[in-house]
């Protein structure tokens, strides 16, 4: 029997009537009497209720209508993975999963390519590089953020700052990400051109994570920041939720044995909340892997690999909003496709992930850490 | 000797607390400075730029000054009509299969843990779904697939409302009192009736509320249609063809190279960004008013 | 007018948890009846039996007879047909939050589908003086939300709302327990007044309160029925030790 069939008993509880062998034969003076033998008003509306039916039919196609709607939502997931697959079977065949780790030499000038619609060559490589490295450097620059300001939100704030924060952070949640865009383009990238970069070429150069060729400010750096702003409050406040979540009691038996305020936190509340606060940053890289609007308007969209953070690069999801509605080929539509499944997947594992780890942490079982 | 130790000791606790109170301010700083910077400059940008054209003229010829983007504005209230039309009534049934009648079921819980994966499954896939569905292949005999439209822009923005608003909707519902729904089953009030005009009823203003949130963000979302509604730069209400979208317009006026296009993509960043505020504030209000007033 | 009701051989459970054993019993016609017993006897379960209510738990089951007037409810009905012809007042008032006072008592017969409108004001006007309520709302009868009065009179709206599908029996579990004495007294006047109309089953753990406004009287321990009788009898002279246990107060 399919498990949508099981559902639908769970409301019809199970009554089983045995009649009783024997009727006790007792008299009782006004038991029979029957209702409506009276001609008052009120009558009427009993009549009227006797003449209504028990809408079992109205209650079961509702009762199938809620869990059509319900079941719609697998078959929409069900219908993405399908189309996804489907319409990435050109480049899959053709590539395997090479296609995520392989490069091209150009033959005349013997440097590895990636990305050559004209000729299909197509590899992800430069993409998931991309991906990989403008979101771990988001989560770089945002997570202590986030974990002190939802310390600083949940352990020392005033009263009065708290609502105004919390609002604001979730104001900063609601912008759309083409909004981000737009400020990065106009702001955040003169401003690293003409400042943050030369600084970091002067002082860190050696590292060879920062070189001057590319003058733009566009890049993984620009990138990372605008993606560190934009997962911020994701992270923050989930942080938040799980800290709040540990019981006062926790707090109260550190501060009673004579702790200071950040032991308190660090014993009390952080080792507590450890695992959902994993959760809510694994739930921030779910969200930058996937972001798109931003990130294509500062990356610079070049499908190359550099080890410098101030070099153009691209996206997974940069490269699909930059070329799929002008893709020139089947197979480049189809390598796209591809880029848009792995992504799929990916998002979807990370987002599972994160919401098992948030799940332990606010659900009360309690996270054993010692 | 072992005094001076402990001194020593507490000395650097207290340090330590200081050090740690000092730095997460730091972080708040670090995090409301940018969001104020944001703020700041996009009301003083979008304000100097807005002007009565901007809501009731078309976009001009590269070259000629002025113009507006109210076929943009027009697009995406036609979009956001149809993606509500779809993302509303199917996410609030889906609340209330998982709050009403899925509730401790296997499938209740598979089809939740759907609805979370689908939530955090990215815009841009979401485009990419509905281009291979209906924009890419032409199916006979049915209206809308084989090319961009409007339709498939507002197919895509409403199956990204549906998880937002069927989460929102099984919570408001889980907070109706236990002794509500006894009361109407009381009554001998059909199960249907019950669930709509009791239940449902008594959640509404939580339930309005995920469907507002879910409207502000699809409101803003652009990858999903860069490819579907695809963007028009003359006015039209046809949804069989392309039209043009706030964000989308948004996106190519700021990455053009001319001034006035990057103007009038400020002014359109702050009728959205208030637009936003605007369902974000709500939200909050009826939240902190208690959901459900007097039921308790 | 009232019907008797006719308990023959009610089981009842809670998953594995056998809460009410062998219940044989009939109740009479518009009369009230008490029944008592510490917490957790089943005299509760056992009400929400006579309308069907207990089965609205997943887990719970049902087996026996019950008979109100000429229709055996597990066989005869829809569960809906026999809550709109049993009423019942819940321990805690329950009015529709979202409703105001008028649609509250309204409520049984507007969801039921009955849309005359003349009608339903004398309905609501006669029901509302039945359970003496009506001086007290009748000037913001729209205006006031049902959720907006006192405790007290939020459970004379419910019962109003009871009344307003002209029962033929009306359950009521500890209808009192969650109010203060005035209001209990008010809601004891109204059981008096309304019992001669209505076949009324009250769940009480209050005795003082079982011997004012019931002629019937049931004790419940573990699950079974252990006397049912006269209530002047059961507080007089029981015949079962237990009962005189109970109601000189040596346990429970």
């Amino acid at each position: 029997m399919p498990g949508s069939l099981v559902l639908v008993t769970v409301h019809v509880p199970d009554i089983r009537i045995s009649r009783p062998q024997v009727q006790p034969e007792r008299p009782i003076p006004d038991a029979q009497k029957l209702a409506g033998e009276s001609t008052s008003d009120v009558s009427a509306v009993r009549k009227f209720l006797l003449s209504r039916g028990n809408s079992s039919i109205a209650d079961a196609v509702f009762h199938w209508l809620m869990v059509l709607c319900g079941l719609s939502i697998f078959a929409i997931v069900a219908l993405i993975a399908f189309e996804l697959v489907l319409r990435s079977q050109l480049s899959w065949q053709k590539f395997g999963l090479s296609f995520f780790y392989q490069a091209f030499t150009d033959r005349e000038t013997h440097l590895p390519m990636f990305w050559d619609p004209v000729n299909e060559h197509f590899s992800a490589l430069p993409f998931v590089y991309g991906t990989l490295v403008s979101s771990f450097l988001a989560l770089l620059i945002s997570v202590p953020l986030a974990i002190g300001l939802a310390i600083f939100l949940t352990e020392m704030c005033p009263l009065a700052l708290r609502g105004p924060l919390a609002f604001l952070t979730e104001l900063l949640a609601a912008i759309p990400s083409v909004i981000y865009g737009l400020w990065a383009v106009f702001v955040l990238v003169p401003l690293l051109r003409a400042h943050i970069n030369p600084f970091l070429i002067h002082g860190f150069g050696w590292t060879g994570l920062f070189n001057d060729e590319n003058p733009t400010g566009l890049g993984f750096l620009a990138a990372g920041v605008i993606l560190a702003i934009m997962i911020l409050p994701i992270i923050s406040s989930l942080t938040r939720e799980v800290m709040t979540a540990v019981p006062h009691s926790q707090r109260e038996a550190v501060l009673a044995l004579g702790a200071t305020r950040w032991e308190m936190i660090r014993m009390g509340v952080l080792r507590n909340a450890r695992i959902g606060i994993v959760g809510g940053i694994i739930l921030g890289l779910g969200r930058a892997l996937g972001e798109t609007m931003a990130v294509a308007m500062v990356i610079g969209n070049t499908p190359e690999i550099h080890r410098s953070l101030l070099s153009n690069g691209s996206t997974m999801s940069a490269v699909i909003a930059n070329e799929y509605a002008e893709a020139v080929s089947d197979m480049h539509f189809s390598a796209l496709t591809e880029i848009g499944l792995a992504l799929f997947i990916i998002t979807i594992i990370v987002n599972a992930l994160a919401q098992l780890l948030i799940w332990m942490v606010t659900r009360g079982t309690p996270s054993q850490v010692h | 000797m072992n005094e001076e130790k402990f001194k020593f000791r507490s000395r650097m606790r207290a340090l330590t607390d200081s050090s740690v109170t000092a730095l997460s301010i730091l972080a708040t700083v670090l995090v409301v400075a940018p969001l104020v910077a944001i703020f700041v400059y996009l009301v003083y940008k979008g304000a100097s730029s807005l002007n009565l054209d901007f809501f009731t003229q078309i976009p001009k010829p590269v070259g000629e000054a002025g113009g507006g983007m109210a076929n943009a504005i027009w697009g995406s209230a036609l979009l956001l009509a149809l993606a509500s039309i779809i993302g509303v009534p199917v996410g609030i049934g889906g609340g209330i299969f998982l709050a009403e009648y899925g509730r401790g079921t296997k499938l209740a819980n598979a089809v939740r843990f759907t609805a979370d994966v689908l939530n955090g499954v990215p815009s841009i896939v979401m485009g990419v779904a509905v281009y291979a569905l209906i924009v890419k292949p032409h199916i006979p005999f049915l209206p809308f697939t084989g090319h961009f439209s409007g339709f498939s822009g507002g197919v895509a923005l409403g199956i990204m409302m549906i998880p937002t608003v069927c989460r929102t909707t099984e919570e408001m519902l889980l907070m109706v009192p236990h002794a509500v729904r006894e009361a109407a089953l009381g009554l001998g009030v059909p199960n249907w009736r019950s669930v709509l005009s009791i239940t449902v009823k008594t959640a509404s203003p939580g339930i309005i509320t995920g469907c507002m949130l879910a409207f502000a963000r699809v409101a803003g979302e652009t990858a999903p249609l860069i490819f579907t509604a695809l963007g028009n730069s003359f006015w039209s209400s046809n949804l069989n063809q392309p039209i043009a979208a706030l964000p989308l317009q948004i996106y190519v006026y700021a990455l053009s190279p001319y001034d006035d296009w990057h103007r009038l993509a400020w002014a359109g960043a702050l009728v959205l960004i208030v637009l936003i505020v605007l369902a974000v504030s709500l939200v909050r209000y009826v939240t902190s008013r208690g959901v459900l007033k007097g039921a308790s | 007018m009232g019907v008797g009701i006719e308990v023959t051989n009610l089981n009842a459970w809670y998953g594995t948890n056998h809460t009410l054993q062998d219940i044989n019993l009939n109740i009479p016609a518009n009369h009230a009846t008490a029944l008592i017993g510490p917490s957790g006897c089943g005299k509760s379960t056992f009400v929400r039996c006579l309308n069907r209510m207990h089965e609205t738990n997943p887990i719970a089951r049902v087996t026996g007879t019950v008979r109100i007037g000429d229709l055996d409810i597990y066989v005869d009905a829809k569960p809906v047909e026999i809550r709109r012809r049993v009423g019942m007042v819940f321990q805690r008032p329950n009015p529709f939050p979202t409703m105001s006072i008028y649609d509250n008592v309204a409520s049984g017969l507007k969801l039921n589908g009955y849309s005359n409108r003349r009608g339903l004001d004398e309905i609501v006007e006669k029901s509302l003086k039945n359970s003496a309520l009506w001086d007290e709302v009748k000037d913001d009868l729209r205006k006031k939300s049902g959720a907006s009065l006192s405790g007290g009179q939020q459970q004379r709206l419910c019962i109003a709302r009871a009344l307003a599908v002209d029962p033929e029996v009306l359950l009521m579990d500890e209808p009192a327990s969650a109010l203060d004495p005035v209001s209990t007294s008010k809601i004891e006047d109204l059981i008096f007044q309304l019992k001669s109309q209505y076949t009324i089953v009250i769940v009480t753990h209050n005795m003082q309160q079982a011997a004012r406004v019931a002629e019937k009287t049931g004790f419940f321990l573990n699950g079974r029925m252990v006397e049912f009788d006269s209530t002047h009898k059961i507080f007089t002279n029981p015949s079962d030790k237990r009962t005189e246990d109970y109601i000189t107060g040596r346990f429970g």
